[in-house]
C-alpha cells in the first residue's frame, strides 16, 4: 500500500475541516485533507447554502404569485409559474461555485486534498479508499489527526428513507413539487423546508411530537412563526407521534396525544427530526475515544481523549453550526502551530431561516433565570420600526437580556423578516462585553431594522424613545 | 427650664482621671433619672455614670477615648425648673467641656476615632464589592482600583482580542481585575496586571472572590482596656530585659493523681484542672527563691520581695487581656485555688471584677490550655519580675529505663526580669517546680 506522511491530517472537508486545513497551511503546517464527497460538507452541499437558495427562490415565487391577486403595492402580475428544475439548477450553480471556491482556496494554500473515504487504523494512521474505483487504497500517516466528519440525518425507526420518505438532502433537490408533503419534525430544518414547499405550492402538514413548534425557542419567539404558518396555510399537528407509513404506502400514520390514530395522505414525507454526529462506519470506534452522549467529547481546545487527535464541528455535538466548526477548526490549526488558544466564545449566534426568521445569541430570559442570574429584559417590536413597515413585515421584535446589577448583556433574541443579519450585532456586542448603555449609546443607522436593537437596550434601561 | 451639669464623679482610690469608653446617649435624647449615660474606665474597672436628673441632653462633655479629669463636665442636661448652673450659664460652661456647638453636629453615636487619627475617613468599612444598580462606574484607567469584583464562578468579560492576548501571555483572565463597564477587562488592565506580576506584586485579585484584592481599611481606635493593655505591654517590654527559659515536665503522675482526685472529690469540691497544681508548685518554689515573687520598683531602685503570693492569672475577656489576682495563693489548697480562679475568670469576663481583684499581683501564670502551643515567650506583668507560661500537654513517646513509653509531656515557658533574677536562679526555680510537678506527692509533703 502506498503510504504518505503529513503533519496534519484532516478527515472531512466541511466548514470545520477546510477552514482548519487552510489555517494550518497558512501557518506552515504540512496538511492533507480527506473528503469522500464534494468539498464544503453538509453546509455547502446539502445544508445552509442550498436551503437558503431555495428559501429565496420560494419567497420570490410566493411574492410573484401574491401579485396575481393582492395589489397592495400596486403591482399586478398576470400569472406566476415556476420551473423547479431550473430553480434547482440555479441552486446547484451556487453550490458548485462555493465548493469550487473551497477547492481553489485549499489549493492556493498548498493543502493536499485526497478524494476518498477515510478509515481510521490508529490515532496516527488512516487508510483512504480513493473515490476513483480503479486506484488502489492509500495509507496516510500523520502527527496530528483532526476529525471533522460532521453529522448525518437521523431517520425514524420503522420509516426508513426511501420511496416517498425523503431526507432534507433530497428535499433540497426536488425533481417536482409534490402535491401533498408531510414534514415530520417542527424543528428549524423541518419548518424551513416546509415553508419552502408551501410557497412552491405544495399542501404541507407538519407533525411534531412535542407540544410546540421550534421547541428549543421560547413561546414569544415562536409566536410570529406560528402566525405565519397559519397565514401560509401550513397545517401543524403538535403532540403527535408518527407511527410509520400505512399499508398502501401513501399516507403517514399519526398517533395524537389522546391516543387517536389517523392517516395523513402524503406524496412525499420529509423526515427532519434532527442530526447525529457521524461516529460510525469509518473506524472511529476503535480509537475508544471518550464520548459525551452520541458526540465525541472534547475539551476547550478540541482535544479528544487521545493525544494529538482533535475533533471539531458536528462530530463534537451541539450546537451543530457551521460557524462554530469554522472557529474550532481555525483554533485547532493555531494550537498545532504552537499558539495558545482556547475555544471560549461568549455567544454563538444561531439563526432559524423560517418566515419570519429567528436569531438568538446568548441566554433567553428563562435560561438566564435557570443559570441563576438576576436579569432584566426588554423587547422592542418591529411594529414601531419604520424600516419594518416599508418591508411589509412588522411582526416580530428584538429582545435583550442583561444582568440587573451591571447591565452586562447576556443574551439577544429577535424574530422578524430579515433579522438573521442582526446576528452580527448580537455576537459582536456580546463578545465585546457590551452593557445596555454601550448599545443604547451607539448610533444605529436610520432607517434600519437594527434600530430595534438600540431601542431594546434603551427600553431595558427604561427610556426607549419610540415605544 | 434650667440646665443641669453632671460632673465626672470621684471614683475613689485617689484616681484623678478616667477614660471615657462609651456614650449611651446622644445630644437631643430624653433621659430618665438613673439612666446610664456613659461608661468610663479607671485602671481596669469600668464604671457606669448614671443620670441624676431627667431631661434632654444638650451637650456631651467629651468624645469616646478621651481622658477626663475627675470633676470635669460629663454632660449637660436641660431639666424642668432650675438647673444647677445659671440659666444663662451656657456661656459660662466650665472650660474642660466642649461647647455644645462643636459637639452637636457629631453626636457620639458609636465609638469614633478622634479627628486627628489620620485614617478617620475610613472608619466606616467601605464595601467595594458593590452590586448596586449603578452601572458602568468607570474608575481610573490605570486599573488599580477594580470597579467591579467578579463573584466566584462569574465568567471574566473581555473582548476576543484581549482574550487572545491573555492566552498568549499565559494569563488567566479570571484573576485580572477589569476596569471597564460591568467589569470588562480591557487591554490596559491586562498590561497593568502583567506589570504587577513582573514586579512580584500581588498577582491575584479581581475575578475570584477568594483571591480578590481588598482595599478596605478599618481604623480601630485604641481606647479603654486596649489602651491600658498597650501601655502596659509597652512599659513591660521597654523597661524589662526579659529572658525566657523553657523546660519540659513529665505530667504523667500528676495527671494520674488529678484523675483520682477528680473521681473521688470532683462531685462535691469541683473538678481540678492542672492549673491549681501548678499554682501550688509555684507557691512552694518561690519560698526558696524570694527574688522571683517580687515587685521591682525600678524608679526607686527597690525590689519588694513579697511573703504573700498574690498570683495573677492571665485571662481573656471580650475586651482583651485581663489579669485577675488570686490573693494569698500560699494560703489556699487545690480546690480553693480552683474555685478562686474560676470565680475571678468569670468576673473578669463579664466585666464585674473590682479594681482590687485586678491589681496587686506579685507573680503571674499565663495559660492558654489546649491552645498553649509548644513554647511561648510571655511578657512580664510589670512591675513583677517573673511570669510562668503553661504550654499544651500532649502524650509523647519518651525513653524511661531504656524503653519507649508514652508520657504526658508539657512545657513551662517562663520569662524573668534579668535585672533582678539571675539565669541560674531562674533555672533552679523552674527545676524545683518541675520536681514538685513530676512527683506530685511532694506537693503535699512540706
Amino acid at each position: 500500500m502506498d503510504t504518505q506522511h503529513t503533519t496534519l491530517l484532516v478527515i472531512g472537508g466541511g466548514p470545520g475541516g477546510y477552514v482548519a486545513a487552510i489555517r494550518a497551511a497558512q501557518l506552515g503546517i504540512a496538511t492533507t485533507l480527506v473528503e469522500g464527497e464534494s468539498l464544503g460538507g453538509t453546509c455547502l452541499n446539502i445544508g445552509c447554502i442550498p436551503s437558503k437558495a431555495l428559501i429565496h427562490a420560494a419567497e420570490a415565487y410566493h411574492q410573484a404569485h401574491r401579485f396575481t391577486g393582492d395589489a397592495t403595492l400596486g403591482i399586478h402580475v398576470q400569472s406566476a409559474t415556476i420551473d423547479i428544475a431550473q430553480t434547482v439548477r440555479w441552486k446547484d450553480g451556487i453550490v458548485a461555485r462555493l465548493t469550487g471556491g473551497v477547492g481553489a482556496l485549499l489549493k492556493k494554500h498548498g493543502v493536499k486534498v485526497v478524494k476518498g473515504w477515510a478509515q481510521i487504523v490508529d490515532g496516527k494512521t488512516v487508510d483512504v479508499t480513493l473515490a476513483k474505483p480503479e486506484t488502489k487504497p492509500m495509507r496516510i500517516q500523520c502527527e496530528h489527526l483532526l476529525l471533522a466528519s460532521g453529522s448525518v440525518e437521523l431517520g425514524l425507526p420503522g420509516m426508513p428513507f426511501g420511496g416517498r420518505v425523503i431526507s432534507s438532502t433530497q428535499a433540497l433537490s426536488p425533481a417536482a413539487v409534490p402535491a401533498r408533503l408531510v414534514v415530520v419534525g417542527a424543528g428549524y430544518i423541518g419548518l424551513e423546508l416546509g415553508i419552502v414547499y408551501r410557497k412552491l405550492g405544495a399542501d404541507v402538514t407538519v407533525v411534531e411530537a412535542q407540544d410546540s413548534i421550534l421547541p428549543l425557542y421560547d413561546e414569544e419567539l415562536v409566536k410570529p412563526v406560528a402566525n405565519s404558518l397559519r397565514k401560509l396555510g401550513v397545517q401543524v399537528h403538535l403532540g403527535c407521534k408518527v407511527q410509520g407509513m400505512n399499508a398502501a404506502g401513501d399516507a403517514v400514520r399519526v398517533l395524537d396525544g389522546a391516543g387517536h390514530e389517523s392517516e395523513l395522505p402524503a406524496d412525499q414525507v420529509l423526515v427532519a427530526i434532527g442530526r447525529v454526529p457521524r461516529t460510525h462506519g469509518w473506524g472511529l470506534e476503535q480509537l475508544m475515544l471518550a464520548m459525551q452522549g452520541r458526540a465525541l467529547k472534547v475539551d476547550d481546545q478540541c482535544r479528544t481523549s487521545m493525544r494529538n487527535v482533535w475533533a471539531i464541528g458536528d462530530l463534537t455535538g451541539e450546537p451543530m453550526l457551521a460557524h462554530r466548526a469554522m472557529a474550532q477548526g481555525e483554533m485547532v490549526a493555531e494550537i498545532i502551530a504552537g499558539k495558545r488558544r482556547h475555544f471560549a466564545p461568549n455567544a454563538i449566534a444561531a439563526v432559524c431561516f423560517t418566515d419570519p426568521e429567528i436569531v438568538t445569541a446568548g441566554l433567553s430570559p428563562k435560561e438566564a433565570d435557570k443559570a441563576g442570574l438576576d436579569c432584566i429584559h426588554a423587547h422592542f417590536p418591529f411594529a414601531a420600526n419604520g424600516r419594518a413597515m416599508t418591508l411589509e413585515s412588522t411582526d416580530g421584535f428584538v429582545r435583550v437580556v442583561a444582568r440587573r446589577d451591571n447591565h452586562l448583556i447576556v443574551g439577544w433574541q429577535a424574530v422578524g423578516a430579515g433579522v438573521s443579519e442582526l446576528a452580527t450585532a448580537f455576537s459582536h456586542s456580546m463578545e465585546m462585553g457590551a452593557t445596555l448603555e454601550d448599545v443604547g449609546g451607539t448610533i444605529h443607522a436610520h432607517p434600519t431594522l437594527g434600530e430595534a436593537v438600540q431601542e431594546a437596550a434603551l427600553r431595558a434601561l427604561g427610556h426607549a424613545l419610540h415605544v | 427650664m434650667g440646665i443641669h451639669v453632671i460632673k465626672m464623679p470621684d471614683i475613689g482610690e485617689g484616681i484623678a482621671e478616667v477614660e471615657l469608653v462609651a456614650w449611651h446617649v446622644k445630644v437631643g435624647d430624653i433621659v430618665a433619672e438613673d439612666q446610664i449615660l456613659a461608661d468610663v474606665m479607671t485602671d481596669k474597672a469600668t464604671v457606669e455614670i448614671p443620670s441624676s436628673v431627667a431631661g434632654k441632653v444638650l451637650a456631651l462633655g467629651g468624645e469616646v477615648g478621651q481622658v477626663m479629669a475627675v470633676g470635669s463636665e460629663v454632660i449637660r442636661i436641660e431639666v424642668e425648673g432650675a438647673g444647677n448652673v445659671k440659666a444663662d450659664g451656657g456661656a459660662s460652661a466650665p472650660a474642660p467641656s466642649a461647647p455644645a456647638a462643636t459637639v452637636a453636629p457629631a453626636p457620639a453615636m458609636a465609638p469614633q476615632p478622634k479627628a486627628d487619627v489620620p485614617a478617620a475617613p475610613a472608619a466606616v468599612p467601605v464595601k467595594i464589592a458593590s452590586t448596586s444598580a449603578a452601572p458602568a462606574r468607570r474608575e481610573g484607567s490605570n486599573g488599580s482600583v477594580p470597579a467591579h469584583v467578579r463573584q466566584a464562578g462569574d465568567k471574566p468579560i473581555a473582548s476576543p482580542a484581549v482574550r487572545r492576548q491573555a492566552w498568549e501571555m499565559g494569563i488567566e483572565l479570571q484573576f485580572v481585575p477589569g476596569s471597564g463597564p460591568a467589569g470588562r477587562i480591557v487591554q490596559t488592565d491586562l498590561e497593568a496586571y502583567a506589570a504587577r506580576a513582573a514586579q512580584g506584586g500581588a498577582a491575584v485579585g479581581g475575578a475570584d472572590q477568594r483571591y480578590a484584592q481588598r482595599h478596605d481599611e478599618h481604623a480601630v481606635p485604641v481606647i479603654g482596656l486596649r489602651r491600658k493593655i498597650a501601655q502596659k505591654m509597652q512599659d513591660a517590654k521597654r523597661r524589662i530585659p526579659h529572658f525566657a527559659y523553657v523546660e519540659e515536665i513529665d505530667m504523667t503522675e500528676l495527671e494520674a493523681l488529678r484523675a483520682k482526685l477528680n473521681a473521688k472529690h470532683g462531685k462535691e469540691r469541683g473538678r481540678l484542672t492542672v492549673l491549681p497544681f501548678i499554682m501550688r508548685a509555684l507557691v512552694l518554689a518561690v519560698r526558696d527563691f524570694p527574688q522571683i515573687n517580687a515587685r521591682f520598683d525600678d524608679d526607686a531602685g527597690v525590689v519588694n520581695r513579697s511573703g504573700a503570693v498574690h498570683l495573677g492569672i492571665a485571662a481573656q475577656s471580650d475586651a482583651g487581656l485581663m489579669v485577675p489576682v488570686v490573693r494569698h495563693a500560699e494560703a489556699r489548697d487545690l480546690w480553693s485555688c480552683a474555685a478562686e480562679v474560676s470565680r475571678l475568670a468569670e468576673a473578669a469576663r463579664t466585666g464585674k471584677a473590682t479594681r482590687e481583684e485586678l491589681s496587686g499581683s506579685t507573680i503571674t501564670i499565663t495559660s492558654l490550655g489546649a491552645l498553649g502551643g509548644i513554647v511561648t515567650t510571655p511578657v512580664i506583668n510589670h512591675p513583677e519580675v517573673a511570669i510562668v507560661g503553661v504550654n499544651r500537654m500532649v502524650e509523647r513517646p519518651m525513653i524511661r529505663g531504656g524503653m519507649v513509653v508514652a508520657r504526658q509531656m508539657m512545657n513551662l515557658s517562663s520569662s524573668f526580669d534579668h535585672r533582678v533574677v539571675d539565669g541560674m536562679h531562674a533555672a533552679e526555680f523552674v527545676q524545683m517546680m518541675r520536681g514538685y510537678l513530676e512527683c506530685p506527692a511532694t506537693l503535699f509533703l512540706e
